[in-house]
């Protein structure tokens, strides 16, 4: 066949073909699967995810080792309050060998917001949208598969921070502690959100400096800012419903009375996550491309 | 086929596009002109949903582009070149919008080989020259073996033997049937590779019509006689023009030479001279356009429905 374009591809409605012994035709249709497929690919052909990844990772099982260390007495840690604003308490062990999650939720959500801005910036997303008009299935493709990555890898990190965290502390704590594997779980679980929220906000703002620098206020200037500003028993009725604050409650075994429970923490992080999207899909639906 | 029915898309106080209508056929090139800011662009982005129109209806091959089942087979098309990620090599890139709609790998690879990137396929697009993106862009087009093809300004950046590539390569497309819909602001090189043109200007349609008649009402003649002042009674007539230069010169527009020497000879005149100016595609595109800023938007509608 001399055809510029493939006999053998053919769509669902389209007639099979007319002469000859017909190639076997691969049926060509829009699925949920085939978006999931491409965002799969999209995410692990460039350099960045790897890159970042990587940095996610060593954030959070060598920030652990120091943290842990610091704790120990091995390292003198410098003056001035070693946990202001982040993770875990100076005495829970487990959240302490946890506390690399602070640096790795920037990096995390820095993942989840190129996956979409980078798409705006290079005009990609217009070919996509080309392809996949009604736009949203793009959206939950996206954040689908940056949360499964994401979490999975951070589930590796969190294990072996956990790990190297208890014998560099010597605490004797173990995965079968209670409440152990729930906060090793949380961490994973968090920073799987954290980069679906990355991935609203990028789609929100559409602009990777802007979406990065609203998280890193989020995640981290707010929290602080709220405390310093608020009256102390405002800042402690509100603070504890700030994304951050909520993913802590997820990861600390010894509760904190600054702190959610580790259920309630969980429903406010989703109730969050699921605002922005629902931002983002709105957005994404109806404003030109 | 592409239908397009009173579509109007306005940004803000900016009226883009405006009560725009027309069709494309399949089974032959069809070129979309306009000057810079004519609301080509816009235009293409609402038949893809990308902008939603103000008013009016699109549909591609009879349906709501939305309501495809398979978009990407029945629209292929390249808005913006090297739309792409710098750091993705051109396969990768292609075999993520080919498992959207589940086009196998092996088609990835014959369009990569249609365009002539196979050798750099997996070199990362970011380095690609303009005209190699080009390349890619409509690699991305032709992916889902679609029905009908939309490429906005694909000749730009390409080299010579580029352009007659893929001047070819829309013929050879359209000759299989497909619908075909380029635009150009280049009216000499859309002449050669359309069959027919939509003329666009300020968002309004100018003229809808086989390139052939775009050269063939453009012609403009010069007529010298002994008996001008008879002559022109001779030719007088409704849609033909008739302008007295001098005593013995008059310039003819819409008859052709032939119809001018019969109706002289007819009339037992001698002629000293007859001469056509074929009004060069880029005049007449210019005139065209040119008319559509000056007229008023009835007496554009006018010219539209007598082309
Ligand atoms: N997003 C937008 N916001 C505001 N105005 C816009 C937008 N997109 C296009 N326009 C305006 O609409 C008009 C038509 O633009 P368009 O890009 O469709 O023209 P074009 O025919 O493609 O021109 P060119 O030949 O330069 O590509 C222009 O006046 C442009 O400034
Ligand atoms: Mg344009």
């Amino acid at each position: 066949m001399s055809s510029i374009l493939s006999d053998e591809l053919a769509a669902v409605d389209a007639p099979g073909p007319a002469d000859g012994p017909a190639p076997r035709p691969s049926v060509l249709a829009l699925t949920f699967r085939g978006i999931l497929r491409a965002e799969w690919i999209k995410l692990r052909t460039v350099r960045s995810t790897r890159m970042t990844c990587f940095a996610a990772l060593v954030a959070v099982i060598g920030l652990g080792a120091l943290a842990a260390a610091v704790s120990a007495g091995d390292i003198t840690a410098p003056e001035g309050p070693r946990h202001a604003g982040g993770f875990g308490s100076a005495t829970d062990p487990t959240a302490i060998s946890l506390s690399g999650v602070l640096l790795a939720q920037l990096i995390v959500a820095v993942i989840g917001v190129l996956a979409v801005t980078n798409e705006y910036g290079t005009g990609m997303i217009r070919a996509y949208f080309a392809a996949v008009p009604t736009r949203l299935p793009l959206l939950w493709a996206k954040a689908i598969v940056v949360a499964v990555v994401v979490t999975a890898g951070s589930l590796i990190a969190a294990v072996v921070a956990f790990l190297v965290g208890q014998s560099v502390l010597g605490s004797g704590v173990d995965l079968g502690d209670p409440g152990v594997v729930r906060a090793v779980l949380g961490a994973a679980l968090y920073l799987g959100v954290i980069s679906v929220l990355g991935v609203a906000v990028g789609a929100l703002l559409r602009h990777t400096a802007g979406s990065v620098a609203v998280l890193f206020a989020t995640l981290l200037i707010i929290p602080q800012l709220l405390v310093a500003i608020l009256p102390g028993d405002w800042s402690t009725a509100i603070t504890p419903y700030l994304p951050s604050n909520a993913g802590s409650a997820l990861m600390t075994v010894s509760g904190s009375d600054t702190l959610l429970a580790p259920a309630a923490g969980a429903a406010v992080l989703a109730g969050w996550v699921g605002l922005l999207l629902v931002g983002a899909a709105w957005r994404m639906r109806t404003t030109d491309a | 086929m592409i239908v397009v029915e009173h579509l109007t898309k306005r940004f803000g106080r900016v009226t883009a596009v405006d009560d725009l209508s027309f069709q494309v056929r399949p089974g032959l090139v069809t070129g979309f002109l306009g000057p810079n800011g004519a609301g080509k662009s816009t235009t293409m982005r609402m038949i893809l949903g990308l902008d939603r129109p103000t008013a009016g209806r699109i549909t591609v091959n009879g349906r709501r582009f939305v309501d495809q089942a398979a978009p990407l087979h029945e629209i292929g098309s390249l808005l913006e070149a090297r739309a792409v990620h710098p750091g993705r090599s051109a396969r990768n890139h292609l075999l993520a919008l080919a498992a959207t709609t589940g086009v196998p790998t092996r088609r990835v690879d014959e369009v990569l080989d249609i365009v002539g990137l196979t050798s750099v396929a997996r070199q990362r697009a970011g380095a690609f020259s303009l005209g190699m993106g080009q390349r890619l862009g409509i690699a991305g087009a032709l992916l889902a073996d679609p029905e009908v093809v939309m490429l906005d300004e694909p000749a730009n950046g390409l080299d010579p033997e580029g352009i007659v590539w893929i001047r070819e390569l829309l013929q050879g497309l359209a000759r299989e049937g497909r619908t075909v819909f380029v635009s150009s602001h280049l009216i000499s090189e859309m002449a050669l590779t359309a069959e027919h043109l939509v003329i666009v200007g300020r968002g309004r349609l100018i003229a809808d019509l086989p390139v052939s008649e775009l050269t063939g009402t453009s012609d403009r003649v010069t007529v010298r006689s002994p008996r001008a002042g008879d002559l022109a009674a001779l030719l007088i007539d409704r849609g033909i023009t008739v302008t007295s230069v001098s005593t013995d010169q008059l310039e003819v527009t819409g008859l052709p030479v032939e119809e001018i020497g019969r109706r002289a000879f007819d009339g037992g005149i001698m002629l000293h001279t007859l001469t056509p100016h074929s009004i060069s595609l880029e005049q007449a595109f210019i005139d065209l356009t040119h008319d559509s800023v000056q007229y008023a938007p009835t007496e554009v509608s006018t010219r539209t429905v007598a082309a």
